[in-house]
């Protein structure tokens, strides 16, 4: 009971919160608190569940009418929880290291972008950009050649060990970014350093402002992506990867087909990423090879080892975890220490204004992934939202008592 | 097509070749040592590699500013650099062992890995913030040795840096000097008993700790000296530099025969030669279609096939296989 009157007073706190200070990135914290405040709390799964929707469906689009750059945020975290909900399928189910796992995003993303764009009419002659509701055929068209790009570069890597196998993978996403970078010669596909704009934007209902209907339009997609991912999760093939990844040679014995599965896992969370690199493309309006990166790669890899490697819920707060670092409390500090040095302010009879121009806090997002992986690995290696599966393994290995039945 | 162009240019793209082929095999050497013991992927060794340079560039830049660059003869200034530079990289290499790695010794083979990725990750911002804040700049330009940049002509087309020279004396003498340490000395017996199995080596009365320790250092000591060579030999150094050229000694070091000293050399070698080539024939052999950018995608496209069709490499691998 507590619980729950806490969790509504939280979630009532940070709304309020944001609606008096809507310039405030704390407040935006207390707000982002909440939510996973409900979620964690011990309450009915009704109440949880409307708390969330209502947090999620109501009090998100409110407060980003008050300050759209929130609603900028909560887009982004989308994105990128379904981003770490695909590369969980393959590091976390599968075990598959996969380090170059945004070259399935870029792939997407050119997809549309290239026929959503009128680029389109340099490689095919005419009749571009294409009909803006096309994107939503897209987002299919993305996903299968998402998926084919993975199942391609999944069937030369499929002898290799784990860690052989993550530079391969880190060598094909650089090969992809190198790609996309030069191919503006012999002929232009990629338009280069330059990248591709302006690229259309899906139509939406009227009734909403655009910004708020996309917020909706990728939630949608990410409880989509959320509902598979539990499907996935107890099918057959689901538990096939989890043999596989356990150990290869005990899951082949049981008779797991090992090339079918790991193909399967790479053309799953590739596609994955082939549906949101198609949504970010239309979110951007421009992209170019630099949001392609070894960097997105990791930051990805960041999100699922921080939520536990194998869970969705910790995909999801992995995801709004790091993103909130990257893009509301990084960039805040530097914002704010500017301001400071802009002052003049003194601290310690240290003034700020003598601090040296290239320290700006919104470039270390590196070390923010650094430290989350190392601490990470030695501190909690089963993640900040351990995958029920191993939970109940672990508990099993404290008491010397046989596992429960999985339920069926 | 220029054919006369293709066959002018041959011998400096060779020499290119081979240096770059050099530098790449001091860098493998810390991937293959490494992984010959503990059978892990190093990841953070390119980041250890650029701290060397870093480190060179700082005490080169302090000696320019004290005005003892001229003064003193390039000789003793390169070995200080040198040593410098090893004991940093060594040192750095050494404790991220002891931090990052050791409680996760006997983890599931991704978690080092992981645990690596994040250690390079937080090195390349570790040193951006340490030169932000002591110079207000991470782009860094070796002051130029004049000495160094005497060129010695060959034959009328091609001419040889004295700089390039030491940076291939210095490479043959290092590999030699380690090929040496591992197959002739007590210390090397202990380093190969303990690749071969850490329990029996144990028993043996050989401290495994100790001697893991020792291989970061040296491994580490070798990624410096070629980071110090790196800066000397291209100048520009910045934190991220590292990370492509450590990704290619991998390369190297996995096209040689993993864990095998010898094969790093080779490996380096032929990646470093194929690089060179790549970059100057493809665009014009293609008539400028594809240009010197795709010899990234060469180097990657080597290793895909190397670990497809001969994943032991070209000399063999050393390391036995793990049940």
């Amino acid at each position: 009971m507590t619980h729950a009157a806490a969790s509504i007073a939280l979630l009532a706190l940070g709304g309020a919160a944001v609606w008096i200070y809507p310039r405030s990135i704390l407040a935006f914290l207390v707000f982002q608190c909440a939510l996973l405040a409900i979620y964690v709390a011990r309450v009915p799964w009704w109440l949880r569940a409307a708390l969330l929707a209502f947090g999620l469906l109501v009090m998100m689009p409110v407060i980003g009418g008050r300050n759209g750059y929130y609603l900028e945020v909560a887009t982004q975290v989308c994105i990128f929880a379904a981003l770490a909900l695909g590369l969980n399928i393959v590091v976390g189910l599968a075990g598959l290291l996969d380090l170059g796992y945004v070259a399935f995003f870029a792939v997407g993303a050119y997809t549309w972008a290239i026929v959503g764009s009128p680029h389109g009419n340099v490689i095919f002659g005419g009749g571009f950009p294409l009909p803006a509701w096309m994107f939503y055929v897209f987002l299919l068209v993305g996903l299968l050649v998402a998926a084919i790009t993975g199942v391609l570069l999944g069937l030369p890597v499929l002898r290799l060990r784990g860690d052989y196998l993550a530079i391969v993978t880190l060598g094909f996403g650089e090969v992809i970014r190198v790609l996309a970078n030069n191919l503006d010669k012999p002929i232009n596909i990629t338009n280069g350093p330059k990248g591709l704009t302006p690229i259309s934007r899906p139509p939406l209902p009227y009734f909403v402002e655009y910004n708020q209907g996309f917020y909706f339009l990728v939630l949608l997609i990410v409880i989509v992506v959320i509902l598979v991912n539990r499907r996935l999760e107890d099918s057959h093939i689901g538990r096939a990867w989890e043999a596989m990844r356990e150990d290869e040679l005990a899951a082949q014995a049981m008779g797991v087909p090992l090339v079918r599965s790991k193909l399967l896992a790479f053309a799953c969370g590739a596609s994955f990423a082939g549906v949101m690199g198609v949504v970010f493309s239309a979110k951007q309006i421009f992209i170019n090879p630099e949001s392609f990166t070894f960097l997105e790669s990791i930051g990805v890899l960041a999100m699922v080892i921080l939520g536990g490697m194998g869970s969705i819920p910790g995909a999801v707060v992995g995801a709004t975890v790091v993103t909130v670092l990257n893009i509301q409390v990084l960039k805040g500090l530097s914002l704010w220490l500017n301001e400071l040095k802009n002052a003049g302010t003194t601290i310690l009879g240290y003034n700020l204004a003598n601090l040296p121009t290239q320290l700006e806090p919104a470039k270390y997002e590196r070390m923010v992934f650094g430290i989350i992986l190392v601490v990470m690995m030695i501190v909690r290696p089963q993640g900040l939202f351990p995958a029920r599966r191993r939970q109940r393994e672990l508990a099993h290995l404290g008491e010397g008592t046989p596992p429960a039945a999985p339920p069926s | 097509m220029d054919l006369q162009l293709l066959v002018t240019i041959f011998p400096q793209v060779l020499l290119d070749g081979i240096l770059l082929g050099f530098m790449y095999a001091l860098i493998a050497l810390g991937y293959t040592m490494v992984y010959g013991v503990l059978e892990f992927i190093n990841f953070a060794h390119s980041e250890i590699f650029i701290v060397g340079a870093f480190v060179g560039v700082e005490i080169l830049l302090g000696l320019k500013s004290a005005g003892l660059l001229e003064a003193i003869p390039w000789l003793p200034v390169l070995l200080l650099v040198l040593v410098a530079g090893m004991a940093a990289s060594g040192l750095l290499a050494v404790s991220i062992e002891r931090i990052a790695y050791r409680p996760l010794r006997h983890a599931p083979r991704l978690i080092p890995l992981i645990s690596a990725i994040g250690v390079s990750f937080f090195l390349q911002d570790a040193i951006r913030l340490f030169e932000s804040i002591w110079r207000n700049a991470f782009n860094l330009v070796y002051p130029t040795l004049d000495v160094l940049n005497r060129r010695y002509d060959l034959t009328s087309t091609i001419d040889i840096p004295l700089k390039s020279v030491v940076v291939i004396a210095a490479a043959l003498l290092m590999l030699w000097a380690l090929w040496a340490l591992v197959n002739r000395t007590k210390i090397g017996t202990a380093i190969r008993a303990v690749a071969e199995d850490q329990a029996a080596a144990s028993l043996m009365g050989i401290n495994v700790n100790r001697i893991i320790s020792l291989t970061f250092l040296i491994g580490g000591a070798m990624g410096g000296a070629a980071g110090v060579l790196f800066g000397v030999q291209y100048s520009l150094v910045n934190p991220y530099t590292g990370f492509i050229p450590g990704l290619k000694a991998f390369t190297a070091a996995v096209l040689g025969g993993i864990g095998n000293i010898p094969g790093a050399m080779v490996g380096g070698l032929v990646l470093g030669l194929l690089e060179a080539f790549a970059a100057s024939y493809l665009s014009l052999l293609t008539g400028g279609a594809f240009g010197a950018e795709y010899k990234d995608i060469f180097a990657f496209s080597v290793l895909i096939l190397i670990l497809i069709f001969r994943p032991k490499g070209l000399l063999g691998e050393v390391v036995r296989e793990r049940a």
